[in-house]
């Protein structure tokens, strides 16, 4: 058996973040820096295992027609996971293309959910699944008019993440690349600007591949990570799960620890003085 | 004609949003399940009072997995 395969899960996902660092979305204080999606998981014990392997406190659900008899079963089975691992629902209005249709979504959410939380997505392009910016903003804008903690799911847009701040969103969920793509941070610089951007939260969300797309979202000065498909469809995905956990934490301390500067040519790290002369 | 996801239902107009539930199979306690009549929501402590329309257009949802 190779080295890595025997690792146990709970080594790789111990706590390296220091105590106390918490992220705190609309007065909801989490330990836990990485937001799971539900999505795409072949089995909700897959979903359970994942989740406790990431360590995560808030999942995002959907909400879809509930077939007479069929999946799915009447919301429960998803629901009681979710609540028996003692982590918050964030629901989603994933598939909306306007903000008629989000709203309304974001209102039935509150309804199914008992939360005021949405993750609001408004999506204006079929083949990237990109955001449509002025709906969004529409939809955010009378959302939080109507009560509701509104993140929205949206580019890489410092302007655009700066309006929606400015209109009371409680943090902002820019992706890295496109949902599903797995091509992680494409703009590692809009992402920096957009953090120096707003004063609310920022959660890298979609694009994230592997373990060093959450860390590097992380140096970059996000305050959190979500992860979906990237642990869903991994090979493993409480490996997975268990990675992003670490990463997430890794960049955080990275980040707070301060990296060195870029150089185009070399620094050496041990002194010349001293050095022997062989003639 | 009462249309129920899209489909034509076996519930009349004037039965509250409850017995469509029923009709479903469904728990009407159960977490995670949220009823809109033609575009409005229904809140979950009117659905034995509130009586379906005419020809009404109801979704019922529910918790998926996503996002």
């Amino acid at each position: 058996m190779d080295e890595l395969a025997s690792m146990q899960l709970t080594a790789a996902a111990g706590p390296v973040a220091a105590e106390g660092d918490t992220l705190t979305i609309a007065g909801r204080t989490m330990r836990s820096r990485l937001v799971l999606g539900s999505g795409g998981f072949p089995s909700l014990e897959l979903l359970s295992e994942a989740v406790a392997a990431s360590g995560c406190e808030l999942v995002t659900v959907a909400l879809r027609r509930v077939l007479a008899g069929g999946e799915p079963k009447a919301g429960g089975s998803l629901v009681d996971v979710l609540s028996a691992a003692g982590v918050g629902v964030l629901p989603n209005t994933a598939g909306c293309r306007t903000a008629r249709d989000a709203m309304l979504t974001a209102r039935l959410a509150r309804e199914a959910f008992a939360t005021d939380w949405i993750k609001l997505e408004v999506i204006g392009d079929e083949d990237t699944l990109l955001p449509d910016a002025a709906e969004l903003l529409r939809a955010a804008e009378e959302l939080i008019d109507e009560g509701f903690v509104v993140l929205p799911y949206t580019t890489d847009d410092p302007v655009l993440a700066r309006r929606l701040a400015d209109v009371g969103c409680a943090a902002v969920m820019p992706l890295g690349s496109p949902i599903g793509s797995g091509m992680g941070v494409c703009n590692p610089y809009n992402i920096a600007l957009l953090r120096e951007a707003v004063d609310v939260p920022v959660v890298l969300d979609a694009g994230v591949g592997t373990a060093s797309d959450a860390a590097l979202a992380m140096e970059l000065g996000c305050d959190g990570v979500m992860v979906a498909s990237a642990i869903a469809r991994a090979r493993d995905p409480a490996r997975m799960a268990a990675a992003m956990r670490a990463a997430v934490d890794a960049g955080r301390l990275a980040r707070a620890a301060g990296r060195i500067p870029r150089r185009r040519y070399a620094t050496p790290s041990t002194p010349d003085e001293g050095l022997a002369d062989f003639g | 004609m009462i249309l129920l996801n899209g489909q034509s239902a076996d519930v009349q107009a004037g039965e509250p949003v409850s017995a469509i539930l029923r009709h479903m199979g469904l728990d009407p306690d159960a977490r995670g399940v949220a009823v809109a009549v033609d575009g409005e929501v229904v809140p979950r402590a009117q659905w034995d009072s509130f009586a379906l329309p005419e020809d009404a257009r109801v979704e019922v949802l529910g918790a998926m997995q996503g996002g």
